[in-house]
């Protein structure tokens, strides 16, 4: 097989997670586009290490140890931020990362998600 | 060393061309066409549940792939973690936080033709870079399986033994992190908590 076939999956199965994460505005959608990413990154090292396991005669097989790493971390990472998030629905009332400007600079003094907090603290 | 063996295997890989391409190079284009048309709809959706399922389409067709690269512990790797679990969870995640059922207009947002605009010239600066640098490279998929159960376990156990204890340290912390921010810091929301940590 060429190897282009998988490298070039790879990029565009990676620019096209980059675009969700960029373009998305739900937190939740912006993990999903995360997890498309990291797959794309996994596509490399699983090719890759098929590849020099024949042609350099590798042994350490370190591709597809690492890919098994990265999908661990990645089911860490997304048990971790989807609690981030429930945290945040929980205080905020909203998923929505374009409303979270509180660290923001600019014209606006007062961040709109703090008469929102303040009123999902007084009814929890 | 590495380069010569290389360009021997290159040299033993013999008359491959652009022109002929094997059954199992079909096969992979055809499975990553439906991958990366099932990405393209998950990020580009406007409702929020298909995104998810999309989504398990699109992992789905990536183990096949690896299946196909003869990586089949990986394969079966990703089916039970990805397509098992991390969707699981995502889709819990959207019935938390209460996302809307059918269209949701504002599921994009201001910046997204910025955002188009960076993820095209990535792509084409990527796959250019791609083509020029792996022309004339070829994957040997021939014999005994590069990636099946007893190649992977035998390398994963031999060679990288610390680092997997390490990371099952970290899944401990990770485990212990997420319960600990999804518990209610008041003791009066008691009730709610174990159905949520029962979710994850």
């Amino acid at each position: 097989m060429h190897l282009a076939y998988p490298a070039v999956l790879s990029a565009l199965l990676f620019c096209t997670g980059l675009y969700g994460v960029l373009a998305r505005r739900n937190a939740i959608l912006v993990l999903m586009s995360v997890e498309l990413m990291l797959n794309a990154v996994n596509l490399n090292l699983v090719a890759f290490d098929v590849w020099l396991s024949r042609a350099a005669k590798d042994t350490l097989h370190s591709g597809q140890a690492l890919t098994l790493f990265t999908i661990a971390i990645a089911a860490a990472e997304i048990g971790i931020g989807l609690a981030i998030v429930l945290a945040v629905h929980r205080n905020r009332g909203t998923a929505d990362i374009d409303k979270l400007r509180d660290t923001a600079e600019g014209p606006e003094t007062e961040g709109p998600g703090t008469p929102a907090a303040e009123k999902a603290e007084a009814t929890a | 060393m590495t380069a010569a063996a290389a360009t021997a295997a290159v040299a033993a890989a013999g008359p491959h061309g652009f022109l002929s391409p094997t059954g199992v190079e079909i096969a992979f284009l055809l499975v990553g066409l439906v991958t990366l048309g099932a990405a393209l709809v998950t990020v580009t959706t406007r409702q929020l549940v298909h995104a998810a399922l999309w989504l398990v389409v699109a992992l789905g067709g990536l183990a096949v792939e690896y299946l196909l690269l003869t990586a089949e512990f990986i394969a079966w790797v990703q089916v039970l973690i990805y397509v098992g679990s991390v969707v699981v969870l995502l889709l819990f995640g959207l019935m938390l936080t209460r996302a809307p059922i059918g269209r949701s207009p504002d599921a994009d947002s201001g910046n997204r033709w910025a955002a188009l605009a960076v993820a095209v010239a990535a792509a084409v600066a990527l796959v250019w870079v791609v083509v020029d640098a792996f022309r004339t490279t070829w994957i040997d998929l021939d014999g005994p399986a590069a990636g099946s159960t007893a190649v992977t376990g035998a390398s994963l156990f031999r060679h990288w033994v610390l680092p997997f204890e390490a990371l099952s340290v970290l899944l401990l912390a990770a485990l212990v992190g997420a319960i600990v921010l999804s518990r209610k810091a008041k003791a009066d929301a008691a009730p709610a908590v174990p159905g949520k940590e029962g979710a994850r």
